[in-house]
């Protein structure tokens, strides 16, 4: 009896790819400036990054494997826990710093105040600006979408035939079309277009939001609320208007 | 062919209990074989609503364990022969429900009886899920107000999503049922009114069930509302909802309390 392997040799182990959705954090020099500036931000934001997976992108700032270890450690103490770095310089790299990852493609840039701030520097547009497209894609949705549903789509344009409820989220890459009511959260440009826009044919909505900016339903005036609207991003500021 | 139904809403007190017993007794009289199911574990109702609560032996969590068998549990009532019930326990909570063993007490209920009426627990949780998973129809019960319409619209997105029919892609019949319908309160626009209610959730209207005084004293009668006054408002907006459960084509009005002679004489006088 060979019982040198457990496992059956006719049962090969299987593997699989999978992607998933990560913050990427990017350091900038000096270290200590943009540590203080990380806990101002999450003082507002407490708890912002509990049990959520971080990479750690080091292709601005040059560092170290010492430089590299304190950054870990320092970010581990304020319980932000990295999964992977990205641009790193693999020869500074051994078994107790987490895995260069490869690959990656930005998604949608996490506004630091969470209000954002207008006065985005040309570069932070060249980030934000979306990938170039493949295929054009886009959802229909024909039946109403129910409180606590989330309608995620985040390759283009939604359009719902019905109605948006109360308690409901439409998130989506692109535009977002509503031809019934809409009472719930719709947010469009969710990977950073600031050119995706919002239609409904009659406005009761929660929040709107267009590439992270959005305003909520206290700022609704006679003239925008119950009527049918069209919503755009201008200059970073949402814009809300009746649709003629 | 029987049917199964869940009563259910999301939000709590709205008449999820009142709505099981006042259906299912109007639909046991009309000469249909009906059971009405408990599902609140913990916190039951339906027993009070329907008289029985001093027969209770073994309930539903029994059956659902296995340590009773269905006939041990229902409760035939004592008005009407073919409505029974299966009450709830109240010791245990909605944890000692398991999905086999519900669907198995379901299984066995379809072939006893032409209508299986399940009262959900309010919520979303295990116990209101397991009501609605093996059910062929839905009753949503809403008051015309907007928490309660919101929570509706919850239930319904779970109906869609959650329950045995919606996962191999076939669709739930699903019902509004309006209860606490106050016409005069509505009027002047302290209350939605249908239109509203009836936009938001997008579906069809089983029965509009007027608020009344009647709908406590029956409950706490421990006698269904359809049987215990069956001229009331609220019996006979239950009894055309039943009919309409039924297929029958009933025009849909709001049931008014008579009003005395004098009432009447004076409004008439005044009209």
């Amino acid at each position: 009896m060979n019982s040198t392997s457990p496992v059956d040799a006719n049962n090969s182990i299987r593997f699989c790819i999978r992607s998933y959705i990560a913050f990427v954090l990017a350091p900038q020099a000096p270290i200590i400036e943009w540590l203080t500036q990380l806990d101002n931000w999450t003082r507002n934001s407490p708890g912002f990054f509990d049990g959520r997976p971080v990479v750690l992108d080091l292709s601005i700032v040059k560092l170290g494997r010492p430089g590299i270890s304190h950054l870990l450690a320092q970010l581990a103490e304020r319980g932000i826990g990295i999964i992977g770095l990205e641009g790193a310089d693999a020869s500074q790299l051994d078994s107790s710093i987490p895995p260069l990852l490869t690959s990656g493609r930005s998604a949608e840039r996490q506004d630091q105040s969470g209000a954002a701030p207008p006065d985005t520097s040309p570069a932070d547009k060249a980030v934000a600006a979306p990938p170039a497209s493949d295929e054009p894609t886009s959802l229909l949705i024909e039946t109403p979408v129910r409180s606590g549903q989330t309608v995620f789509f985040p390759n283009g344009d939604v359009t719902v035939l019905g109605s948006v409820a109360s308690g409901s989220e439409i998130i989506a890459g692109g535009s977002i079309h509503v031809y019934g009511t809409l009472r719930g959260r719709a947010m469009a440009g969710a990977k950073g277009n600031a050119h995706a826009r919002i239609f409904c044919r009659k406005n009761e909505a929660e929040l709107l939001a267009i590439n992270g900016y959005y305003r909520t339903a206290e700022e609704w005036n006679a003239a925008i609320r119950s009527q049918p609207i069209h919503s755009w991003l201008e200059d970073g500021v949402l814009r809300v208007a009746p649709l003629e | 062919m029987s049917k199964v139904i869940v009563v259910t809403s999301g939000k709590g007190g709205v008449g999820k209990t009142t709505t099981t017993a006042a259906l299912g007794a109007a639909l046991a009289t009309a000469g249909q074989n009906v059971v009405v199911v408990d599902f609140d574990v913990g916190l039951r109702n339906l027993d009070l609503v329907m008289g029985a609560e001093r027969r209770v032996v073994y309930d539903l969590i029994n059956v659902v364990q296995g340590t009773a068998k269905l006939p041990q549990a229902l409760i035939r009532d004592k008005r009407i022969d073919t409505l029974s019930l299966l009450p709830a326990s109240q010791t245990r909570d909605k944890d000692a429900l398991t999905e086999e063993g519900v669907a198995r007490v379901i299984q066995e209920l379809r072939a006893k009886f032409d209508w299986v009426i399940c009262d959900s627990p309010a919520g979303i949780e295990r116990g209101a899920t397991l009501a609605m998973r093996f059910v062929d129809e839905a009753i949503i019960v809403t008051n015309p107000e907007v928490s309660s319409v919101r929570d509706s619209d919850r239930i319904i997105g779970l109906l869609d999503s959650k329950t045995e029919k919606a996962e191999k892609g076939e669709r739930i019949e699903k019902h509004i049922l309006i209860t606490r319908y106050d016409t005069a309160r509505a009027a002047r626009g302290e209350m939605l009114n249908i239109a509203d209610v009836l936009d938001i959730l997008s579906l069809p209207l089983l029965g509009i069930i007027p608020e009344s005084e009647e709908v406590l004293r029956a409950s706490n009668l421990g006698s269904p509302v359809t049987l215990n006054d069956a001229t009331s408002a609220p019996a006979r907006a239950y009894t055309d909802a039943a009919r309409r459960l039924k297929g029958h084509d009933v025009p849909m009005t709001i049931p008014t309390d008579r009003k005395g002679f004098l009432d009447k004489l004076f409004g008439r006088r005044a009209a």
